[in-house]
């Protein structure tokens, strides 16, 4: 058999080894995810914009007191909060996701040296970036325009970290699972924009929750969102609110349990089901 | 395995629910050669290269890239492998140098970016939106993402089409100087001239099997094929005859009209025909 030498690659004196470590490598991705999100108008007008107008609409039109002491705006920032921390989370990812895998953007990545947990970093860290963002901007606007009493107490501002964190974790995992059911760049709107819509409705953002149909307060606690609120509930308004809650009171620990639950399905349903190819690349 | 080959595949089977895409196929690339993969649609020629490129797993056979299982990708492995798939991969919100920079990042002996972007004549449009780009250009900025990490060996699958005639000469330079710097690069085209043009040698698959692999010119025995002569009898007609000694046939026919004979062409049959006939087309 004929064989064609040719010199060999030639070593390379001039450009060293520039690749970042792994902390680098995802602090890279997630400034590279960053900036796609604030370029994509309509995901910047989507994702912080909606929980920003909701709150101008809904909190001018309610001004009453939904118990004693309690403006309904006091109410609705936790619904509206739960609802943002989930649109940057799983709306985001469950939207572009599909999008990207159909462009064939991740496809090309996985044909680099990248580790693919980098990939999923960048999408941690554009989540958790635009999540702030967001609560920051909801509580600023709430406290400005409709006298919003922000926490006072540690304990409060604690509960009101770890049931973000733990919210978002949920709602991202379950965002990169969902991700996986749309079989085109379009139809990921079509799947995750109507579970979105009625996990809202059902959980207690716009209506209290304790007004709604008992078999609806059930079906919304199968649901992490229902959870996320109950658990802002209990930052926001005073403790004796939590007695009106379904269980008597704001149920922390089952908050925990449940967010945590979630996690773990949506970690294991992302470990079997994520694709980084569209179905007709096989 | 010797150093001196770049890939080694040995009766690699995949099937496809009850269709056999690649039934058996054998193959062997040198390093530093430029290799051809002919074939129609349908013929096994994207698996074969997915499964070269890890992408897709295959049912059985023995298969080394670069002396690595692709099967089992490493991350150093992907970094000697550089990728041009037949899609373009678009990253709507991003500026072709942000595109190729970051790129560059995943690899530990990467190109200047600039320079990468230069070579592939992007340098006029490195500050523009990559979805400003025209098909053309989209296809280079693919070009420059799957030579940045500097590839020991690249693949590119059907990498001109929708170019320009002057496009598709420029890019023809481009890979000669890759190949003269010593880069093994497996093709798979659908003109023959592009095959003509850049290989060493030519594979063409049918069926799921490499039918043959021979230089361009050699392929299907083309340079002992019968020579074509045809000519304008007198009464106006076109006679032609099949010769392997076309010159003795066309001085016979000038003495025959005692000087130039009417409508005289003398052909081989182009790689396209041999192509076609190998194929089953002819």
């Amino acid at each position: 058999m004929t064989t064609t030498t040719k010199p060999a690659p030639p070593v390379s004196a001039a450009a060293p080894a520039r690749r970042s470590g792994p902390t680098g490598l995802a602090l890279r991705q997630g400034r590279l995810e960053i900036r796609q999100f604030l370029r994509s108008r309509e995901s910047v007008v989507f994702t912080l914009g909606f929980p920003l107008i909701m709150v101008l609409i809904f909190a001018s039109i309610f001004d009453e007191e939904i118990a004693p002491g309690v403006s309904y705006t006091q109410y609705f920032i936790t619904g509206m909060i739960a609802t943002g921390l989930m649109t940057v989370s799983f709306q985001n990812l469950g939207i572009w996701i599909p999008i990207e895998r159909d462009r064939g953007v991740l496809k090309r990545y996985r044909g680099t040296p990248m580790p693919k947990w980098v990939w999923f970093a960048g999408k941690v860290i554009m989540v958790l970036v635009t999540g702030v963002v967001m609560t920051a901007l909801l509580l600023a606007v709430s406290v400005t325009l409709f006298d919003l009493e922000l926490p006072t107490t540690t304990t409060a501002w604690l509960t009101f970290g770890w049931v973000s964190a733990l919210g978002v974790t949920a709602c991202t995992l379950c965002g990169i699972a969902i991700s996986s059911l749309a079989r085109t760049a379009r139809s990921g709107s079509a799947v995750v924009t109507p579970v979105a819509l009625v996990l809202q409705f059902i959980s207690g953002v716009f209506f209290v929750f304790t007004n709604l149909p008992s078999w609806m307060q059930q079906v919304a606690a199968l649901f992490p969102l229902k959870w996320m609120c109950q658990g802002l509930r209990a930052v926001f308004l005073p403790e004796s609110f939590g007695a009106d809650e379904p269980g008597g009171s704001f149920e922390l620990t089952r908050v925990a349990v449940v967010l945590g639950v979630w996690c773990v399905i949506g970690l294991v349903l992302c470990l079997t089901t994520f694709r980084w190819t569209t179905r007709r690349d096989g | 395995m010797s150093d001196d080959v770049a890939i080694r595949v040995r009766g690699l089977r995949k099937t496809y629910g009850d269709s056999l895409a690649v039934a058996g196929l054998d193959l062997d690339v040198h390093r530093g050669e430029v290799f051809a993969l002919l074939g129609p649609n349908g013929a096994g020629k994207t698996t074969t290269v997915e499964i070269l490129e890890g992408y897709r797993q295959r049912d059985a056979g023995e298969v080394r890239v670069l002396d690595v299982d692709p099967a089992h990708p490493t991350r150093d492995w992907r970094g000697r492998v550089g990728i041009v798939f037949q899609g373009t991969g678009e990253f709507d919100e991003l500026s072709v140098a942000e595109v190729v920079h970051h790129f560059a990042g995943f690899y530990a002996d990467a190109d200047d970016p600039d320079k990468v972007i230069e070579r592939v004549g992007l340098t006029a449009k490195a500050r523009a939106r990559t979805h400003t780009l025209s098909g053309g250009q989209k296809r280079r900025l693919d070009v420059a993402l799957g030579i940045v990490g500097r590839p020991e060996l690249l693949f590119l699958d059907e990498p001109t089409t929708g170019f320009d005639p002057e496009a598709r000469r420029e890019f023809w330079e481009l890979i000669r100087d890759l190949a003269a710097a010593g880069t093994t690069i497996v093709l798979t085209t659908h003109y023959l001239d592009e095959a003509e043009a850049l290989a060493d040698r030519v594979g063409v698959i049918s069926g799921g099997r490499l039918i043959e692999v021979a230089a361009p010119n050699r392929l299907g025995n083309r340079q002992e094929a019968l020579a074509t002569v045809s000519w304008r009898t007198p009464d106006g007609t076109l006679d032609s005859a099949q010769s392997a000694t076309p010159t003795a046939l066309v001085a016979d026919l000038a003495a025959r009209f005692g000087g130039e004979v009417p409508g005289l062409t003398v052909t081989r049959p182009t790689l396209e025909d041999i192509y076609l006939t190998m194929i089953g087309h002819r």
